[in-house]
């Protein structure tokens, strides 16, 4: 058994990984994932090498054709000799935590292309589109030396939109016909996209849809001419050269700079709010239960209790 | 104060596939979304895989338990998956068989290592069990 006192283990584990080990990768996802003890190390041994590869982001509604559509990427992108790597993140069920984990079928044509790794995970009730430690993940393809890491997120509605936080280029996949769900989605969806691509454009419907988003686009005065509208047909690869050519071409033009701070901020904010969570909620601590009695008297705000609580019993 | 989970807590994380040419994915359907409304993690592929695609999969995607769905005569493969998975050092992964496996297949499949094999009328609660004893065996390497 692989525990957190086994730190020979994890020295081994994490050297196999910078060594670019397909097994060691899969399993430091494992332990990244499931934040598991190995995790501080493998993250520690990774950061000093982040920020080589191109991060791209799909998201949209279910059924838009993402995976298909990423299907379609990779194979470009594989024609053009990049090595990829793939998170694709489906929803977990609230009743039972269980996942069907589906996005590969999509993939099928890449299994048995060694330049190709595939990582499905759950969301586990994390909101946003991702699940908790998507990003952790995408670090660590980063980190081994994949050309282009993409994140799919779970089918999107409005406010799925934690993969701005990530990727460097976010391409929003939408279905034609769906008439008002592209209003529907316009307030928080279209306005991360770098790229909108209008997918299934075999349909007849499609060019209504690319009219109705550029027409969404002219109201902008922001960065209209920063978003392209594109039409693919991931099934059969139509618009999917210009799609990759588009996402090249704005990451060499204005590559955001990922300033490394700002993720290592992101990240730690994460940790320790869930420090904060697991002790506040778990803890058997007498004085945090005199600090409940307290807000419930009405005697201390949530807020005043909530900083006292950080400051006594978490700033040890 | 712990912050980190304990990796026997997460979720079992499941394989389930059809390799071979048969197409009849329905019992592979019922299976994995049983396996989901008991809690697992399943990492559903349809059918027709070849077998390094699975063993990839498998690699991948760190899983705990591979479940073969076989109707027609597709357990016969599996020897071979086995054989497969020893040559990329997945030998911790459990392999089960579900379908229609003659009884004088069944003690071959187990030689060769399969863990496991369900045959029709197999309880929902035999197989949640079953495989949540095997991934947390798989996971104990």
């Amino acid at each position: 058994m692989s525990t957190g006192s086994n730190s020979e283990a994890t020295t081994d584990l994490t050297a196999r990984l910078l060594r670019g080990e397909p097994a060691a990768l899969a399993r430091a996802i494992t332990e990244v994932e499931n934040e598991t003890t190995e995790m501080s190390a493998i993250l520690r041994a990774t950061q000093p090498r982040l920020g080589k590869a191109t991060i791209v982001g799909f998201t949209g509604a279910p059924g838009a054709g993402k995976s298909t559509l990423i299907s379609a990427y990779i194979k470009v992108l594989r024609a053009r000799d990049k090595t990829v790597g793939v998170v694709t993140v489906d929803p977990s069920s609230p009743f039972s935590r269980g996942a069907i984990l589906g996005d590969r079928i999509r993939m099928a044509e890449h299994t048995t292309d060694l330049g190709v790794f595939v990582r499905s995970v759950a969301a586990r009730g994390h909101l946003g589109g991702i699940s908790r430690t998507t990003a952790r993940i995408v670090d660590i393809f980063d980190a081994v030396g994949k050309d282009v890491v993409i994140v799919e997120t779970v089918g999107a509605g409005q406010s799925e939109v934690a993969v701005a936080e990530i990727a460097d280029i976010k391409v929003v996949v939408c279905a034609p016909g769906l008439g008002d769900d592209v209003q529907a989605i316009k307030a928080g969806l279209l306005e991360i996209a770098d790229i909108l691509v209008v997918n299934k454009h075999d349909l007849p419907s499609a060019d209504t849809t690319i009219r109705s988003l550029k027409a969404m686009l002219d109201l902008r005065n922001n960065n209209r001419d920063a978003v392209q509208v594109l039409a693919t047909v991931a099934t059969t690869g139509v618009g999917v050269n210009e799609l990759a050519e588009t996402i090249e071409s704005k990451c060499t033009m204005h590559r955001p700079t990922r300033s490394p701070r700002t993720r290592i901020r992101r990240v730690l904010a994460g940790i320790a709010g869930q420090i904060v969570e697991t002790h506040l909620q778990d803890t058997d601590d007498s004085a945090i239960d005199a600090v409940c009695d307290a807000v419930q008297r009405g005697d201390l705000s949530f807020e005043s209790a909530a900083q006292r609580l950080l400051a006594e019993r978490l700033g040890r | 104060m712990e912050s980190t989970s304990n990796r026997s807590q997460r979720p079992p994380k499941i394989l389930i596939t059809k390799i071979g040419l048969d197409g009849h994915d329905r019992g592979s359907r019922v299976i994995a979304t049983q396996l989901r409304d008991a809690g697992m993690e399943v990492v559903y592929t349809g059918p027709w895989q070849e077998i390094l695609a699975v063993v990839k999969l498998a690699l991948e995607e760190d899983v705990d338990v591979i479940g073969i769905s076989a109707l027609a005569t597709d357990h016969l493969l599996v020897p071979k998956l086995m054989d497969a998975l020893r040559s990329a050092d997945l030998a911790h992964v459990r392999v089960v068989v579900g379908g229609i496996v003659p009884p004088e297949d069944e003690s071959a499949l187990l030689m060769a290592g399969v863990s496991k094999v369900f045959h029709p009328g197999s309880s929902r609660d035999e197989i949640v069990s079953d495989m949540n004893r095997l991934a947390s065996e798989a996971r104990s390497r």
